[in-house]
């Protein structure tokens, strides 16, 4: 039952990707805001568990999330179907879990 | 206003100006051809259709059998939105004593008004929305109290008249050829809600599916539709819960 496990993927993923999407919005505006250099930012994440655990839950749901939502909109509004696009969107998943996580070291052990 | 015996009210025979009608005519490649219908009061679409075959163009074809809402045959799109015209009164969807009038959508055309309702029925037995019977005739009856929740699940969407409005309403249906659609899904949600039905996980295996359940967008158009008032979304939504139930407990999967 492949279609009920990616609707339960993508849910759960969505559940996650939603307060975590918030604290970063608000991170992004308070950094703006205060004027942090990337220097200071480097600073407070360098080494930092916290934030590699936080960033690092992200990137995994949505690598997760994007590629199951984006597979239903081609399948919906293009005549791709079939093995070919799920293929695709699990190249696509790798691809935003591996450019996130390299993301993710370059600020926290960079 | 009051009737009384055989007595007709006087405004249903008089004669209240003409309409302007457009009417689909052949099959995807055809054109509407126009009409001018004398305009009665509590007129209904499908009377209008009956007067264009009767006194304008014999060769129109169509598709009623009922015409008191029953039958599910007489759907079609006026002005642009899927209805049941035996039961949809002129005055309502008239735009300034116009009416357009086409075949349904989502569903191939055979000529003029009529649609082929293979795929829609066929639909229907995709999601395994037949009966599955675990008794025989020797078997007392089941008992099944009105007021359990099942029940009450099954009841509320059982009265389908398999029109296929919500079918043409639904936009996943246009996009994805797969896509088993509201009124099959509907059937499905009442068949799992059935205590006397043995065939559940076999149902819910089948509209678990690619363009099965999880295929729906929860955007309520074949709600809006429905002319008896069910609602496939809902439906639709616990047929997700109980894949979703049956994935998390090992049941399904
Ligand atoms: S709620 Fe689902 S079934 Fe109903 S019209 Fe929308 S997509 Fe179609
Ligand atoms: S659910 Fe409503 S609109 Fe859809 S086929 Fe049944 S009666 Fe018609
Ligand atoms: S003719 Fe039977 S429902 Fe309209």
């Amino acid at each position: 039952m492949i279609e009920v496990r990616l609707y339960a993927a993508q849910r759960l993923s969505a559940m996650i990707l939603a307060p975590l999407v918030i604290v970063h919005l608000i991170l992004i505006l308070l950094a703006v805001e205060g004027g942090l250099t990337a220097a200071e930012i480097l600073d407070r994440t360098r080494g930092s568990i916290g934030w590699a655990a936080f960033y690092g839950i992200f990137v995994l749901a949505a690598a997760i999330h994007a590629p199951i939502g984006l597979r239903n909109v081609i399948r919906e509004h293009t005549g791709w179907r079939g093995e070919g696009v799920d293929k695709a969107m699990i190249g696509l998943g790798i691809l935003l879990f591996v450019l996130g996580g390299r993301a993710i070291l370059a600020v926290v052990v960079g | 206003m009051a009737v009384t015996g055989t007595e007709r009210p006087a405004e249903t025979m008089s004669e209240t100006g003409t309409l302007s009608v457009e009417v689909w005519r052949g099959r995807d490649d055809g054109r509407f051809q126009s009409f001018t219908v004398p305009h009665r009061a509590n007129q209904t679409v499908l009377d209008i259709v009956t007067w264009i075959q009767r006194h304008a163009e014999p060769a129109l074809a169509y598709r009623f059998a009922c015409r008191v809402g029953v039958c599910g045959s007489c759907a079609m799109t006026v002005n642009g939105k899927p209805r049941w015209t035996c039961r949809t009164h002129v005055g309502k969807v008239a735009v300034d004593g116009h009416l357009r009038i086409e075949p349904l959508r989502n569903l191939p055309r055979l000529k003029d008004l009529a649609v082929d309702m293979t795929p829609f029925f066929e639909k229907w037995q995709a999601a395994e929305g037949r009966f599955h019977p675990t008794k025989t005739r020797r078997d007392p009856l089941s008992t099944i109290s009105p007021s359990s929740p099942k029940r009450q699940a099954a009841d509320a969407g059982i009265e389908c008249i398999n029109c296929g409005v919500c079918h043409a309403a639904c936009d996943v249906v246009a996009w994805n050829d797969d896509y088993l659609g509201p009124a099959a899904l509907n059937r499905a949600w009442t068949l799992v809600n059935d205590e006397r039905d043995g065939g559940k996980r076999t149902v819910l295996d089948a509209v678990s599916q690619g363009g099965g359940c999880h295929s729906c967008h929860s955007h309520g158009s074949c709600v809006e539709h429905c002319p008896v008032g069910l609602n496939p979304t809902r439906g639709i939504a616990g047929l997700k819960r109980m894949t979703l139930v049956g994935l998390l407990s090992g049941d399904a999967g």
